[in-house]
């Protein structure tokens, strides 16, 4: 491929988030914040998770980053900077140009995220065509090409059908080779295995793996399932209600969890490591028992070590040791793995 | 994606009037979110402006309907314009143009409520009988679903205009044929729809489980399907009604409306102005816009009743 | 794609065949005898005796029937009381005018329509957005023949810029080969004629077009704003592509099936409101007959023509259901 990139300084990050905000609510009406402060960085390469329930901001924030929320009745503020330029205030036409080319993007629902009217192979070629500007032919062969290193048997004959014609598994590895169609620098997977069967998801998460390591792509992925995480990335940004409350990378944020969210998190996935009999432990309440963040830990009313201090103000993120924590009664040593809620 | 959207413009309390008596709980809810509704408002205002001068007409206007007011001369080209004693002046047959105004909206008002009537009751009547044949299913079921569909197929393929121009020209130039035709060509409509919806609702969980509980077919149709599949029909019912007010003005036009020229009709009005056109204008524009506005308002107010009944609608 | 015609084409056999017994008791329903209600004030006994023999009045109700089928089989839709003319021979020869009128009244719905409601879902809310749908409501309820009225004291009698009547102006000599008076200027290279026949075709058009274009608007409108919500429109801006491509080929593409559907039933609606806007404009079509065969109560012109008019309506309606098959591959494997 020939295509002119900035060379990027390895200490430089790829991606910066700077203090992005984003609330929703038309003017004149008490807005709701999505997203509220939240800053991470993402180094050329690195594969970034950002975890949390439905609910949590994940996901606005991948689309923040896109440049994709709509317009009315939402605010974003804060710095999304991409190799230095601030992607919130760049215009619309040097946002398109690197959208699918640098920074691409894989939806969470397969079902819904391809035109039904279009053919499979326009929808992965057009691109193609966008970006790396090749004829209409040469970017049907790429298409061809990328179908079937993301397996789709066939792919020749699969570039002429329509989605209806495909099943969930084979529509969701179309959308990861259009994701990965221009070779990004960055690749944002929003849930990609969700609403797939366990089976399926699997084979969809390798396929993903293989190619971003092919690439050399960063990857953010936005999911609620540590077990993804696990296979695939290197740190991790735990988001509850808008923020973010614990940052570590992957061995020891499994090791040792310190936010009882966090703890609560890996308590309710099943492990290879934890003792016979031992049953998989839900957070108790619902993400919508929460508290403004201005009031307390949005947190306090799920939480088992609760104290009067976490509802009257708000724990703020501390650094220490190289992993970030925003709780006054974190978990600790043999607590933060064995003890029930 | 993953975070709640606050739904725009949407309210909470919306959801609490749904808890209370339930069956009334969607049309209460729908009520609540009328009075909320500009579109609705203004709908509602229009049509009740419309009834209220269609019911006091008498106590309007000295004058009656169709009787000649003028003792000079009216012709073709000199039509006494408004004066104290005739607001708008007066048409070209010496008859006081507010006068007519106010009774042709008598007129509309009966014509179009008793044409849509007939529609939706033959129509209702038929879709229950096709849907609720489907529903309770079997072979008869089938059969009697195939038969109506077809009747309703064969109204539907004429033009609605010529459906009623035909009937009307059977019952002859009266009142009453022009309300039959206008309901007439009103009955596939309702036929088709009340049938649709209570086919979606049949295939429902609810009615599953009710059937699963041994209730007998016939009863969920009636007490449960047809219930909920009653909606969209009520609305489109408010919406046919500015079509028939429309096409009782259209079937004048084409000459098969009311003769009587005792009785003040817009569409024969607009008729009657259409070649004096330049000498009187207002002859043809008042009764025009009269039309317009009163559909105008039975179509605002049937849409904001679309949007209430089916909250997902909005956004 | 022909099996689904073929079996479309089936359909409407029963359902023909219906409106052919319909319209049959119709003429029968009539008031007064049948012969004397065909004949209308130009009744005289040798008439009545000579209708009753032409349509067979006196044979059992059946028979009638029977030939009264026999002979639509055959093309014979029956003769103007009036004049004697054959149905069919009218209606061929008015046809090409309605057809004409609609084609204009249709373009100039859906070249102004979608892209008007294309915008209007654009700017959701926005005063754009309000006036569009204001207006498309204003064009909904609006009776057809008021417009027509109005547009001609507008541009003929205040403005005295647009033709109001006839289908073209009779000082100019035109060759008619199709019938289709602006192909015809233009086949035979009569520019004046083909312009003239344009200027007369705009006013009627805008009449006959506006309640289908505040339709369209509406219909357009909406479709695009539930397309807007679609994920598979998200994944198409995440790809980077120009915004013409992007609301052409994956909000456009989806959003027009609705409109199809409607565009269909529109037909319909052209053909009523043919009859008043011919009038309205002395356009020489089908409209313009059927409304003096009213007046003139020549019901088997009436007849003839309801008949015609259900057939190409159905036909419209089977090309436009064939065309979606075309655009929405889930229905074309179905």
């Amino acid at each position: 491929m020939s295509r002119a990139r900035t060379a990027t300084r390895p200490d430089e990050p790829l991606l910066s988030v700077r203090d992005l905000s984003v609330r929703f609510g038309l003017r004149g009406q008490e807005s709701f914040a999505a997203v509220d402060e939240v800053s991470f960085d993402i180094n050329p390469g690195q594969h970034l998770a950002i975890v949390g329930e439905s609910g949590s901001g994940k996901s606005v924030t991948a689309l923040a980053v896109m440049g994709l929320l709509p317009s009315r009745g939402v605010q974003v503020s804060g710095e999304v900077l991409y190799r230095g330029t601030d992607l919130l205030t760049c215009d619309r036409r040097a946002m398109s140009r690197l959208r699918g080319s640098e920074i691409a993007m894989v939806f969470q629902d397969p079902m819904t995220s391809l035109n039904p009217v279009v053919t499979i192979g326009r929808q992965v070629a057009e691109v193609v065509q966008r970006h790396l500007k090749v004829s209409r032919s040469e970017a049907f062969e790429r298409g061809v090409d990328l179908l079937t290193r993301v397996g789709i048997p066939d792919a020749g004959r699969r570039m002429k059908e329509y989605p209806h014609q495909l099943s969930g598994g084979m529509r969701q590895r179309v959308l990861i080779a259009i994701g990965l169609a221009c070779e990004p620098k960055l690749l944002i997977a929003d849930e990609p295995t969700t609403a797939l069967d366990v089976t399926i998801q699997a084979q969809v998460l390798e396929v993903l793996k293989e190619l971003v390591a092919d690439t050399d792509a960063a990857l953010l992925m936005i999911t609620h399932d540590l077990g993804v995480v696990a296979g695939l990335c290197d740190d991790v940004r735990v988001m509850y209600s808008g923020r973010i409350v614990e940052s570590a990378d992957r061995d020891r944020l499994f090791a040792e969890p310190r936010h009882p969210y966090t703890g609560g998190l890996l308590r309710s996935i099943p492990r290879l490591d934890s003792p016979r009999g031992q049953r998989l432990t839900p957070i108790p309440g619902s993400p919508t028992q929460t508290i403004p963040w201005e009031q307390g830990c949005a947190f306090a009313p799920r939480c088992a070590h609760r104290a009067d201090q976490c509802t009257d103000s708000a724990p703020p993120l501390e650094q220490s040791e190289g992993r970030a924590l925003r709780c006054f009664h974190p978990l600790t040593g043999a607590a933060s793995q064995q003890e029930a809620p | 994606m993953s975070a709640p959207l606050p739904p725009a413009g949407g309210s909470p309390d919306v959801l609490v009037t749904a808890d209370d008596a339930p069956g009334v709980s969607l049309w209460r809810a729908a009520g609540s979110r009328l009075r909320r509704n500009p579109t609705a408002i203004v709908g509602a205002v229009i049509v009740l402006a419309f009834v209220v001068v269609a019911l006091v007409a008498p106590l309007l206007t000295p004058y009656q309907p169709g009787s000649a007011e003028w003792s000079g001369d009216v012709t073709p080209t000199s039509v006494p314009g408004p004066s104290d004693d005739h607001l708008l002046g007066l048409d070209r047959f010496g008859s006081d143009l507010f006068t007519q105004l106010v009774y042709g909206a008598r007129q509309s008002l009966v014509y179009g409520v008793v044409a849509t009537a007939i529609g939706l009751a033959f129509g209702a009547a038929l879709g229950i009988v096709s849907g609720g044949a489907i529903a309770v299913g079997g072979r008869p079921g089938v059969w009697i679903d195939n038969v109506v569909m077809r009747v309703v197929d064969i109204m539907l393929s004429v033009p609605s205009l010529l459906l009623a121009v035909s009937i009307a020209a059977v019952l002859g130039q009266n009142s009453y044929a022009i309300m039959i035709a206008i309901g007439a060509a009103q009955v596939p409509i309702f036929a088709r729809l009340l049938r649709g919806s209570m086919l979606a609702q049949g295939r429902s969980d609810y009615v599953l489980a009710a059937e699963a509980l041994g209730i007998r077919k016939r009863k969920i149709v009636m007490s449960h399907v047809l219930p909920n599949s009653i909606g969209p029909t009520v609305v489109q019912a408010t919406l046919n009604l500015a079509t028939a007010i429309i096409e009782v003005a259209a079937l004048s036009f084409l000459g098969l409306g009311q003769p009587d020229p005792a009785v003040a009709e817009w569409g024969r009005m607009l008729v009657a102005a259409q070649d004096r056109f330049e000498a009187a204008p207002q002859l043809a524009l008042l009764p025009g816009a009269a039309i317009a506005i009163t559909a105008l308002g039975f179509t605002l107010f049937g849409e904001a009743l679309r949007e209430a009944l089916d909250p997902r609608s909005r956004r | 794609m022909l099996r689904f015609a073929l079996r479309r084409l089936a359909l409407l056999v029963p359902v023909l065949l219906g409106l052919s017994v319909l319209l049959f008791v119709w003429v029968r329903a009539l008031p007064g005898e049948p012969a004397r209600s065909l004949l209308g004030q130009r009744a005289t006994p040798e008439g009545i005796a000579r209708v009753n023999e032409v349509y067979g009045f006196n044979d059992p109700l059946l028979q009638q029937y029977g030939s009264y089928v026999w002979a639509l089989l055959r093309g014979d839709f029956g003769s103007s009381i009036k004049t004697g003319q054959p149905v069919l021979e009218s209606f061929i020869e008015k046809f090409p005018g309605t057809v004409e009128l609609g084609v204009a009244a249709l373009l100039f719905a859906v070249v102004l329509g979608i892209p008007l409601g294309y915008y209007a879902a654009r700017h959701q809310g926005r005063l754009l957005d309000t006036t569009i749908v204001s207006g498309s409501l204003i064009g909904v309820v609006t009776p057809v023949f008021f417009l027509a009225i109005l547009l001609k004291l507008v541009f003929a009698n205040w403005l005295d810029l647009l033709p109001t009547s006839q289908r073209q102006d009779p000082r100019i000599d035109a060759t008619h080969i199709t019938n289709f008076y602006v192909l015809d200027g233009l086949l035979t290279r009569e520019w004046d004629a083909a312009l003239d026949a344009l200027t007369h075709l705009v006013l009627p058009a805008v009449a006959l077009g506006t309640i289908p274009l505040a339709i369209i608007v509406r219909i357009t409108r909406a479709a695009v704003a539930d397309v807007l919500n679609e994920d598979y429109v998200r994944t198409a801006e995440s790809k980077g592509l120009s915004r013409m491509l992007v609301s052409r080929r994956h909000i456009l593409r989806n959003a027009m099936l609705p409109v199809m559907t409607t565009i269909g039933l529109q037909a319909g609606l052209l053909f009523s409101g043919a009859v008043l806007t011919e009038s309205v404009f002395a356009w020489n079509g089908i409209g313009r007959f059927l409304f003096d065969s009213i007046g003139q109560r020549d019901y088997p012109v009436l007849q003839g023509y309801i008949l015609l008019i259900a057939i190409i309506y159905a036909l419209i309606n089977l090309t436009v259901d064939m065309a979606y098959g075309v655009v929405d591959p889930r229905v074309r494997v179905s």
